[in-house]
């Protein structure tokens, strides 16, 4: 009988979702002194589509599976994009990957950000260190259409200015002059020029209209719960709020229970939670 | 001459107030340019004034030996700067240098506490308005603190 690693090597199988399929390590970039992106693709380039939040289950071999969201764009299917912070045995192990390497890959999986709910709204985009990265392609979906959003503000804090994602990207994005991006760090070090304050004290001088305005916010779960404060503070809905929550995961797909958050399962009824839906689990403990 | 009423009867930190308390603040009041670099306040000095940032960038900050400067907050256009004139014994507690050109209105704190002494209402007023800002402060730098994106949380 096959075993599992040779029924993976046969090739993409796409009606199974707990058997990974085969991607190829094409590219990895050093984003931070602990992140790195690497791009993902399989070896007949059909790669796979996917929509703004969703994550994917990556699997190293004889290590171990984690949920990972993707941070690529899009509108470019062919490459999954993964950024990733090294902070235990996987994501230490995936740091070590090399161009070539196989890793194994189930998904797309997840609600997403709503992208489609949001057209002709302003879009206020909230994201803390890592959280930037499931947030990126929500960036790339609206600025590629540009047109059906009304005003488009990212504010963004991390904890020093070496510990800022795509930054290349940020100052492009900031250039621009139909996107508000603002950048925060908790503590300055070197020579930063920009702003020091943690990201909640960016929201209330954003001009945006509160009736007409989606929020998306992702970082650590404090500063989620601080920054729906603020923005509730700004007269948004608890219904234009939408977080992204994060629970250990085994499945992925709604059968294992490790994901459990009160009567909601983060991989199968989020990561993406309508604030308004999630408002009584986000205020109590242990959850 | 160009009046401040208008500018500070639009911002936020005294919108709403009497105008007859207006009246009372912009007669403390006055327009002040600092160049990138210039320090608005130092640490111990008398703190006799606060400021209400029109444009430009100003850091917050404290001077250690062995570190030099350590920055803690930063302070931008449409915020407020300084509540040490509020409290005894009126000196600053950090440091307040402009990082880049930074225009402001700066409104005398020893002539405003003869006036909020004087006149309970207006000394309640400005001081739910100051407590908004040093909760808020608060809040934040207790944020900070917690080291939200550091592995222990
Ligand atoms: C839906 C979803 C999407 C995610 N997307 C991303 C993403 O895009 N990029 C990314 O880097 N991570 C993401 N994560 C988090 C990622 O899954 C975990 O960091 C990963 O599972 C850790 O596994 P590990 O084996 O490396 O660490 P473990 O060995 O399991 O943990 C080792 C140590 O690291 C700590 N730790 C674990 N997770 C985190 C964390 N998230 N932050 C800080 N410390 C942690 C643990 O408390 C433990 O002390 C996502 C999680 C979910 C649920
Ligand atoms: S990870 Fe198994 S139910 Fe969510």
């Amino acid at each position: 009988m096959a075993t599992t690693l040779e029924k993976i090597k046969e090739g993409l199988d796409r009606s199974q979702p707990w058997m990974p399929n085969l991607f190829r390590v094409e590219r990895i970039r050093k984003e931070t002194y602990d992140t790195f992106t690497f791009d993902l693709e399989t070896s007949d380039g059909a790669g796979c589509a996917f929509q703004p939040g969703q994550f994917n289950m990556l699997y190293i071999y004889g290590v171990g599976e984690v949920p990972i969201s993707i941070s690529g764009d899009p509108k470019n299917s062919r490459t999954l994009v993964h950024t990733i912070r090294a902070v235990g045995t996987v994501t230490k192990n995936m740091r070590q990957l090399k161009r070539g390497d196989l890793v194994g890959v189930r998904g797309p999986f997840g609600r997403p950000w709503p992208v489609e709910d949001a057209k002709g709204h302003d879009v206020i985009i909230v994201a803390g260190g890592i959280g930037l990265a499931p947030l990126r392609p929500v960036i790339y979906h609206l600025l590629a259409h540009r047109e059906q959003y009304g005003k488009i503000i990212l504010h963004y804090g991390a904890r020093t200015p070496d510990d800022i994602l795509f930054r290349q990207e940020l100052e492009t994005w900031r250039a621009r002059f139909d996107f508000d991006v603002q950048v925060t760090v908790d503590r300055s070090t070197g020579s930063w020029q920009g702003n020091v304050g943690v990201v909640t004290l960016l929201i209330p001088k954003a001009t945006f209209d509160p009736l007409q305005t989606i929020a998306m916010v992702c970082g650590p779960e404090i500063m989620m719960r601080f920054t729906v404060l603020e923005l509730l503070k700004r007269d948004l809905t608890e219904e234009n709020i939408f977080l992204s929550g994060e629970r250990n995961m085994k499945c992925g797909i709604g059968h294992c229970g490790h994901c459990q958050f009160g009567h909601l399962f983060v991989c199968n009824d989020g990561p993406v939670f309508r604030y308004s839906d999630t408002a009584d689990l986000f205020k109590k403990r242990e959850i | 001459m160009e009046t401040l009423e208008p500018i500070l009867a639009q911002h936020p930190f005294l919108k709403g107030l009497d105008a007859k308390y207006l009246k009372l603040i912009v007669g403390c009041a006055s327009n002040v340019v600092f160049q990138a670099g210039e320090f608005i306040f130092r640490t111990g000095e008398n703190a006799d004034h606060f400021y209400i940032v029109r444009q430009g960038k100003i850091v917050i900050e404290t001077y250690s030996p062995i570190k030099g400067p350590i920055t803690i907050h930063t302070r931008q256009q449409g915020e407020v700067l300084g509540w040490s004139w509020l409290v005894p014994p009126y000196k600053w507690r950090f440091d307040a240098r402009a990082l880049e050109l930074t225009r402001a209105i700066a409104l005398d704190g020893k002539c405003l506490r003869s006036k909020l002494e004087e006149d309970h209402d207006l000394g309640y007023e400005l001081m739910k308005r100051f407590t908004l800002i040093i909760a808020e402060r608060l809040e934040a730098t207790r944020l900070q603190l917690l080291d939200i994106y550091g592995d222990n949380t």
